[in-house]
Parts: structure tokens; C-alpha cells; sequence
């Protein structure tokens, strides 16, 4: 929008005929009315399963409704509920948790992997992409499965590997923060070679004209590396941040098929869309439901504004 | 110097490798043992000779057919109309100009921001309105078209698909339909299988919203059908394990196959947008 205002002033001679566009839309929408009905369906489903939802969950979570019986109003009491609901509290607290673990290790090693797939005597670059991406196509319940028996409780691989160093056995799925770093390890293991092949694909965007330049200048790799690659790539990472962020704040499969609608013995797993799962689907509380959708919202939000401003409010270079 | 550094970069690369792909192996390894040998301590690290006893047993406590086809026809359904439907909408708005476009395309953006969770309560509620809870028209149809195919197919067409072709198709008489069939379509052809991969694997491995709307065994997609398995049969893992191999090959020989056009796209697709 600021472009278009910016390249295009309205010329004086086009103000002269205020009213002409005006007498003239109708009939011009009627000759375009292929064009309408062609992207029409988009708008009747999104109007339909999308908006009218959107507005219906705002009433609702006004509502006291166990989806059969009568609805009865019920102000704000959903929302102070949910407000002082501890196991509220515990499931933002634990979805953060899931994120902070599973975020920052992920994008980490994204990066190292992209560096290296990306230096210019990688050989077999395809297979080894290939390779990377494959966890990301798998279903997730199956990865929760396979996973369960790596963290099982007694008998679980990682329980093996560990008495090999002579550490005891561990109950991860008993225990708040293991249920939440097998979750973890999950999204990392999901996510990483998709971040990873972004990355690369942003790595390659960047004109070899401009490290041949620093060379010149005398630049060392480092240098290099954080004057160049990482400006360059600034746009990429906000990406990855931004649908990641989005992603933890609705992590569900995993915990569910891991542990159960209760998140395991310790709620370690329930995170904000199991506990809106739970408290609608399972308890079939449908209006306070509705409320716990509109926190969850407000939560993904707040936090896609604060990646951006984190990303982007860093002292760039132009 | 550089040999050595190579060397170590392909480890490192390789190490990386291993571990995105041990689950796989590991998977498989459980799914040809007992179930009282994955309790074993120490675990068995290699193949054992159970598996076909324990497919037989997943063949035999759930319809795993009657889910896979389920999960085939809702997954084919949903490919082919967002196919249709998205191509038909991305080719309008990169090649043809009418009143209120850019507004129209600019909410057709903004509609990707809002999270699915949101609605699903609601969602739920105008299935149940509309009778259709348990059906399969609760997960085709509000995903057949979706903002995300319409935005890559704008932009394949407007690059690829050039105006001067089909001004000449208007000049021999083609309609408007005709433009995008027989003239467009072809051309947007790698676009589209990118979208259908992309569509089909989602719908594939979709769990929160079918989990909700079937209520019935027989209508079970793979996904519901392998977390019940895994519910219930917890006492019986080597059957459970072998579900979920049985659930996973199909999706990952198709990626196999289609695997590095897609990996582009999907890179090409993130630098995009």
C-alpha cells in the first residue's frame, strides 16, 4: 500500500471526473462475474467454516453449554474461570516450556546443518536433504509411538544407553520435565531438516558477488559470517521463528498420544489445545471452550508480536 | 587441509543423518519382535522374526484396510478439489483484472493468520447443526479450497503463464473456462503437483479434527484408528508397533518418490513468502 501511494500521486486530470468509477462499477463487476465465481469458493468456505466460526466462538464463550442441553448466558464467567484456573496456568506454563526446549535447539541445529550441507565440497547435497526432511512427513502419531518406546519408563531405550554409563533408570513419563523433553525431542527431531532446508535455500539466495567482495576488503570468515550471512539471512530466520512459535502454541498430537488427554501423571504434557481439547471434547464444556480458544489466540499473538519485534528491532545494517 | 575438513563435515552430516533416521530403523526392528522382547533389558537392536505374526494380529483387531481407504478417499477427495478449486482461483488472480481484487487477495492473506484452534469448538457445533458429525463431509469439505494453495498458484501463474497466450485463446473464441482448462492448466502443471503432494500428506497425517468428528470405528482414517490401537492394545505393543510401520510406509515411499521436486518447492515456496 505505502508503495503503491508512494510510486503512483493521483494526477490532477484523473481528480477532474470524481464520480466516473463510481457509476461505472456495477456493470463492471457484472462483466466480471466469471472472474468472481471462479474465486468465490474460497470465500463461501472461509465465510462459512472460517468467519461465521470466529464470531460464533466469541458468543459461545459467553455461553454455559455442554453442546445438547440449553445454553444459558453466563457473562464473564468462562473467562474468569480460565483466568483462575491453575491447570489453565500450568498448560501456558507448559507450552512455553515445550517451546523454549524445543525452539532454540531446533533452530540451532538447523543452521549448522544448512552451513554444512551448504559448503561448496558437500558431496551427495540431494540425498543428505532428502534424508533431513524425511522425519517431517511422517504422522505424528506414529512418531509419538516410536518415541514412547524410546522414553519408556522401565524398559525404554534411552533408559538402556543410559545404564550402559552406569546411571540409573529414569521415569521420564512420570516426571513433568521428562514427558516435556521427549516432547521436545519430538518437535526438534520433526522440524529440524525442514528449518534446516530453508535455511539452505536462504543461504544459496545470497550472491556469492558479496563474499568475493568482502574477500577483497580483507573481511575474514567471521566477519564474513555475521556482516553477510546473517543480515542476509535475517528475513529466513524471522520465518522460521514466527511459523515455529506458531507451531509450539499448538503442540497436541505429541503430549496426547504420548501421555493422554490429562497431559500424564504429573500434567507435565498438558499444553493450551490439550487442555481445550479436554475441557470441550472430553468434559464437554463447549462454551468455556470457546473462551480457552479466544486465550490461546490472544497468547499466539502476543507472541508472533514479540518474535518479530525481538528478529526484526535488532540494530540492522541499512 | 581441505581434505580433512571435508572429511569432518560429512561426519558431522552423517551423524545428523543417523539420527534422523534411527526412529525409522528402530520402528522396524520393534516391529519384527515380541512383545515381551521390546520390554527386554537390554533391548534387542536388531530384526527378529515376528513381524508377519504381528501384522496378522493388527489385520485381525482393527479393520486396518477399511482406515486406510478411509484415510486414501479423504485424503484424494480433499487433493483433487483444493486442486481444482485453488488453480482456479490463483489463475484468476494473477491474470485477470476486476473490481476489488487487491482487497480480495489482501483477505485472502489475512484469513492464513488466524489459528485453526480457534474455531474448532464452533467448527464442531455447525457440523453437528449441518448433521454432518461422523461423516467424512466434515473433513472434505471445509478443506477443499484453502488461501494457502490460492497464493502459490498467483504466483507460479503470473511468472509462467503468459498473457499473449491467452489473449490469442480469447482472439480463436476460448471462454473463460476454457483459458484456464485447456491453456492454463498445462502450464501450471509442476505448480500443482507440488500442491497436491503438499495437500495430500497433510490431510494424510490430520488428527485433532478427525479425532473430533468420527465417532464411528468403521469411518476411523488411519490416524484415529492408529492412537486407538495404541490405547487399547497397550498390553499387545509389538501389534501396536506394527500398526504404526503398516501406517507409515505408504506416505513415506510417495515422498521417496516425489522427494526432491518437493523439498524445492517447499524451500522456494518459505523464501517466497
Amino acid at each position: 500500500m505505502k508503495n503503491s501511494m508512494l510510486n503512483h500521486p493521483a494526477p490532477p486530470e484523473q481528480k477532474a471526473v470524481p464520480s466516473q468509477p463510481k457509476q461505472r462499477l456495477a456493470p463492471e463487476i457484472w462483466k466480471h462475474r466469471k472472474e468472481y465465481l471462479a474465486i468465490s469458493p474460497f470465500f463461501i468456505v472461509f465465510a462459512i467454516f472460517g468467519l461465521f466460526p470466529i464470531a460464533f466462538s466469541m458468543f459461545l464463550s459467553f455461553q454455559k453449554w455442554d453442546g445438547i442441553g440449553e445454553m444459558t448466558f453466563n457473562g464473564l464467567n468462562n473467562y474468569q474461570f480460565m483466568l483462575t484456573d491453575p491447570e489453565f496456568w500450568k498448560a501456558v506454563g507448559n507450552t512455553l516450556l515445550i517451546w523454549v526446549y524445543s525452539t532454540i535447539p531446533m533452530l540451532f541445529f538447523a543452521l549448522i546443518i544448512a552451513f554444512l550441507l551448504n559448503a561448496a565440497f558437500v558431496r551427495f547435497r540431494t540425498f543428505f536433504r532428502i534424508g533431513y526432511f524425511l522425519p517431517n512427513v511422517t504422522s505424528l502419531v506414529a512418531v509419538a509411538i516410536v518415541f514412547g518406546t524410546l522414553f519408556s519408563n522401565n524398559y525404554g531405550l534411552l533408559n538402556y544407553v543410559l545404564s550402559l554409563f552406569g546411571i540409573p533408570s529414569v521415569e521420564w513419563l512420570n516426571k513433568t520435565w521428562g514427558i516435556q523433553l521427549a516432547v521436545s525431542v519430538m518437535v526438534i527431531w520433526r522440524w529440524v531438516g525442514y528449518n534446516a532446508i530453508i535455511y539452505l535455500a536462504g543461504l544459496q539466495s545470497i550472491p556469492t558477488v558479496l563474499y568475493e567482495a568482502a574477500k577483497i576488503d580483507g573481511a575474514s570468515g567471521i566477519q564474513a559470517f555475521f556482516k553477510i550471512t546473517i543480515p542476509n539471512l535475517r528475513p529466513i530466520i524471522l520465518f522460521t521463528v514466527i511459523t515455529s512459535t506458531i507451531g509450539g502454541m499448538q503442540v497436541f498430537t505429541e503430549p496426547q498420544v504420548l501421555v493422554g488427554n490429562d497431559g500424564g501423571v504429573s500434567g507435565g504434557g498438558l499444553t493450551i489445545v490439550l487442555y481445550l481439547y479436554r475441557e470441550a471434547f472430553v468434559h464437554n464444556y463447549f462454551g468455556y471452550g470457546a473462551a480457552v480458544g479466544w486465550g490461546m489466540f490472544l497468547l499466539i499473538a502476543l507472541f508472533s508480536i514479540l518474535n518479530w519485534r525481538m528478529v526484526q528491532g535488532k540494530p540492522s545494517n541499512d | 587441509m581441505l581434505k580433512w575438513k571435508s572429511i569432518l563435515l560429512h561426519l558431522g552430516l552423517i551423524a545428523g543423518l543417523i539420527m534422523s533416521i534411527f526412529p525409522f530403523y528402530w520402528l522396524l526392528v520393534m516391529a519384527t519382535r515380541t512383545t515381551s522382547e521390546i520390554y527386554s533389558f537390554p533391548p534387542k537392536l536388531w530384526f527378529g522374526p515376528h513381524l508377519f505374526d504381528n501384522i496378522a494380529r493388527v489385520l485381525s483387531s482393527i479393520d486396518f484396510f477399511g482406515a486406510f481407504w478411509n484415510t486414501l478417499f479423504v485424503a484424494l477427495a480433499c487433493t483433487l478439489l483444493v486442486l481444482f478449486f485453488d488453480s482456479l482461483a490463483g489463475f484468476t488472480f494473477a491474470k485477470f483484472n476486476f473490481p476489488g481484487k487487491k482487497w480480495l487477495f489482501v483477505l485472502l492473506l489475512a484469513t492464513m493468520m488466524v489459528p485453526a484452534q480457534l474455531s474448532l469448538v464452533p467448527s464442531f457445533v455447525i457440523m453437528a447443526e449441518f448433521g454432518w458429525v461422523g461423516t467424512y463431509k466434515a473433513l472434505i469439505i471445509p478443506g477443499m479450497v484453502n488461501a494457502f494453495g490460492i497464493f502459490w498458484i498467483r504466483q507460479y501463474a503470473q511468472e509462467s503463464v503468459p498473457s499473449e497466450l491467452l489473449d490469442a485463446g480469447k482472439i480463436d473464441g476460448c471462454g473463460f473456462f476454457r483459458l484456464y482448462w485447456n491453456i492454463s492448466l498445462p502450464i501450471l502443471r509442476p505448480a500443482l503437483s507440488f500442491l497436491a503432494a503438499f495437500t495430500f500428506i497433510g490431510v494424510w497425517n490430520d488428527y485433532l479434527w478427525p479425532l473430533i468428528i468420527l465417532n464411528d470405528e468403521s469411518k476411523f482414517t488411519l490416524q484415529v484408528a492408529l492412537s486407538s490401537l495404541n490405547g487399547i492394545y497397550t498390553t499387545d505393543y509389538s501389534m501396536v508397533i506394527a500398526g504404526t510401520l503398516l501406517a507409515v510406509i505408504p506416505l513415506i515411499l510417495m515422498f521417496l518418490f516425489i522427494s526432491k521436486q518437493f523439498i524445492s518447492d517447499i524451500a522456494a515456496g518459505a523464501i517466497k513468502s
